[in-house]
């Protein structure tokens, strides 16, 4: 393991405009900090926004309780995906892109002016598009904005604007890597956390790339210049778009994964290959994913539609599994080299569970993964997807990946982010301490409720089922679930905006003094580069707990897989 | 986090093939699965696909309603089409038209297009679930196996009354 701080200077002749930060020894350029609390602080406000929406909109599906009237209902699910899927998971993982290619490389900001001026873009994009829809009937299109409905060209401008500031925040980080890799900054491979995120900037470039083929025309059209834009094709490129963003997010939360789980539990990758292998598995395969929402469009071959949504042979799924493996393996190898040997899951007992960073990865993990991920491999299945296609099974899928996953990782990620880059005292520590569950529990129930509802039918983005009718009895049940789930998810959304805001403007700035917030003054990430070889091959200290939990997912995987096919097999027949 | 040492390149454990090995399986049974239900299974989504304008599909709509009507509902023509004929459902903001009398174990091509937005057809409670796109006459054989009344929901955002887009299907 090599050192970490860093002994080469940055530019010769010129003053470094850089601290170091005492806990992780790490140099942090001053460009870079301002960058990643720009970008964090702006991720904040459309959570903020998106989760008001969340809140109104979820009462309103819950059909006890039925909140808003139709238009405003769809007015603010348009907004709630904009904000939410987009806008404040964008904003996180620039902040992230900006972090892991200087501070975790030693490295500076290479092209701080033009981050900024992509950073203004995003503003600009993700602010206008609410007022737009707010104050546009015409506009409520909903997120996908399906041609032919046509919304002001001020919508789809607001989307290119957003995309384009994107994809040149992206470019910088890409210029960053360059720049440090020649002022030697770091030497031989990238770190395992920066090669994620680096796959994340690569799968970003074609998403934003596809994205402009599927909103420019829509642009033109809008404004009358463009006559005709095939509907079955924007599908295609809006997918293309669409899909691949949450892959974006996919490769950014693992990455995020491994550096919690390296600041928490002191991991050490067991193998760097086997991590490695499974982020370019994301990079090659996970792009044919945008089939999963043309499974039953007209017009599609079944060839095309069973290689693609499978990716090639589900080899994308294969990269997650492996790191549903490596990730809790390390954290039990490092457990059982502390000591904590006894029995199959004695790691797991003596785990930091009051650690936010910790409680935040493993809800982050298990909702990703035995929620989220097995029912996104069902419902993508060619044959399956029929069943599941515009159902609340669809919202169900993703709400577990990218909201009980995704969000509930960089939220627990953000309670270090305040101490080590905002320089301020975490505040409501207890809050934070259960924040991730409170969070992490009512998204699993959002998801619950809402699989349950659309295996009965209950179709998505519908204001009011009552008009269908044939909706039996326990639709009632499972949409109180969800309504309730929601409830207690959007206490934990409101606990974790308290204790951002309480924190980053109240209390003087200071340098933070130690790692963990909880657990004492140990320093697990300094301790990781501690272990041996020895250590890691040690027969007492191998992971066979986690062997088991992964054999235990993969039973429960093939109960929700194979049922399904039996579901299928009892409707009517089609061809 | 920390940059690794200079080769890392090393064989993986037991442990890692172990499971390596088992999730690759595992991937391509999911796999297999899908081409052999393609093969032996009842449902597939179907494939067949027509390009068609808006006037055209308005025209066979018309032509087979006219043909096969045997009653009336609320203003919309209920229409029962013999067994194996092509049937035709029409697709617009907010309705779905007309309202089908099938047969419990008879096969028919079910074509259905848009004259507007994008539409979802969603056969409640037999939960099938296909999208419906203006410019294309998507073709689907189905088989009832099932007799009752089954209501068709609209299921893909179509402006502000997409939720009172509901139609009517009768088996018997």
């Amino acid at each position: 393991m090599t050192a970490l701080a860093p002994t080469t200077p940055w530019v010769a002749g010129k003053k470094d405009d850089y601290r170091a930060c005492p806990v992780t020894t790490l140099k942090v350029d001053m460009h870079a900090e301002r960058l990643i609390i720009a970008n964090a602080v702006m991720a904040v406000v459309c959570l903020l926004l998106g989760g008001i929406a969340a809140l109104l909109i979820a009462l309103t599906r819950w059909q006890a309780i039925h909140l808003l009237d139709a238009k405003w209902f769809y007015s603010l699910l348009t907004l709630h995906g904009i904000d939410m899927l987009v806008a404040w998971i964008v904003f996180f993982e620039m902040a992230g892109l900006h972090f892991g290619s200087t501070a975790l490389l030693n490295a500076r900001h290479a092209a701080p002016k033009l981050a900024w001026f992509g950073f203004i873009l995003m503003v600009i994009g993700g602010l206008m598009v609410n007022v737009v829809v707010l104050f546009d009937a015409n506009s409520i299109v909903t997120f996908t904005a399906y041609v032919p409905l046509k919304a002001h060209p001020l919508f789809y401008l607001s989307y290119i604007l957003f995309a384009v500031g994107a994809l040149i925040q992206v470019i910088t980080f890409f210029i960053n890597i360059v720049v440090a890799k020649r002022e030697k900054r770091f030497e031989g491979s990238l770190p395992l956390a920066v090669f994620g995120l680096m796959t994340a900037a690569i799968l970003a470039v074609y998403t934003l790339l596809q994205g402009a083929a599927a909103i420019v025309p829509a642009f033109f059209w809008s404004l009358g210049i463009l006559a005709n834009y095939d509907p079955g094709i924007y599908r295609n490129f809006f997918w293309g778009f669409g899909h691949p963003a949450q892959q974006v997010n996919l490769a950014a939360m693992v990455s995020i994964w491994y550096m919690l789980a390296q600041m928490t539990v002191g991991i050490r990758p067991l193998n760097e290959k086997f991590s490695r292998l499974a982020f370019i598995l994301y990079l090659f395969f996970i792009n044919l994913g945008s089939a999963h929402h043309l499974l039953v469009d007209p017009g599609l071959t079944f060839a095309w539609k069973a290689v693609n949504t499978s990716y090639a042979m589900y080899l994308a799924v294969l990269g997650s599994m492996m790191h549903a493996f490596s990730i809790p393996a390390a954290m039990e190898v490092a457990q059982r080299a502390k000591g904590y040997t006894k029995g199959l899951f004695g790691w797991l007992r003596n785990a930091p569970w009051g650690e936010p960073g910790f409680a935040g990865l493993v809800m982050s993990m298990v909702i990703f993964g035995w929620i989220g991920g097995i029912t996104g491999v069902t419902i993508g299945t060619e044959q399956i997807n029929m069943l599941a296609h515009n159902t609340l099974r669809l919202p169900g899928h993703f709400h577990a990946t990218v909201v009980g996953g995704t969000t509930t990782a960089f939220m627990a990620f953000t309670y270090y982010v305040i101490p080590l880059i905002f320089r301020k005292e975490l505040k409501l520590k207890k809050w934070a301490q259960w924040q991730p569950y409170v969070f992490g529990g009512g998204t699993a129930l959002v998801s619950l409720g809402m699989i349950t509802s659309g295996l009965q039918g209950v179709a998505r983005r519908n204001w009011d089922i009552t008009f269908a009718g044939v909706v039996p009895g326990t639709v009632d049940l499972t949409l109180a679930i969800f309504g309730i789930g929601a409830l207690i998810a959007v206490t934990g959304g409101i606990m974790y905006l308290t204790i951002v805001l309480v924190s980053v403007f109240t209390g003087p700035r200071m340098e933070a003094g130690q790692m963990l917030l909880i657990g004492g003054s140990e320093n697990p990430l300094l301790e990781s580069t501690k272990l041996t070889d020895e250590q890691m091959e040690h027969p007492k200290n191998q992971p066979k707990g986690t062997l088991v939990l992964v054999f235990a997912f993969l039973v429960w995987f093939a109960i929700y897989y194979l049922s399904n096919w039996w579901l299928l097999g009892r409707t009517w027949f089609i061809r | 986090m920390l940059a690794p040492e200079k080769l890392w390149w090393k064989p993986m454990g037991r442990m890692e093939k172990t499971w390596l090995t088992v999730a690759f399986v595992w991937c391509v049974f999911l796999t297999l699965m899908m081409p052999l239900w393609y093969f032996f299974g009842k449902q597939n989504v179907p494939t067949e696909t027509y390009r068609v304008t808006r006037e055209q599909y308005a025209a066979q709509v018309n032509a087979f309603v006219d043909q096969y009507k045997v009653g009336e509902e609320n203003g919309i023509p209920v229409v029962a089409p013999p067994p194996g004929s092509d049937v035709y459902l029409r697709a617009s903001t907010w309705q779905w038209y007309p309202i089908l009398q099938l047969e419990k174990g008879e096969t028919y091509r079910l074509h259905i297009s848009s004259m507007d937005l994008q539409h979802g057809f969603s056969l409640q409670p037999v939960n099938i679930n296909l999208q419906v796109l203006p410019g294309y006459d998507y073709v689907a054989t189905i088989t009832p196996t099932s007799a009752g009344e089954f209501t068709i929901v609209c299921n893909e955002f179509c402006n502000l009354g997409h939720h009172t887009m509901v139609g009517k299907v009768i088996v018997k």
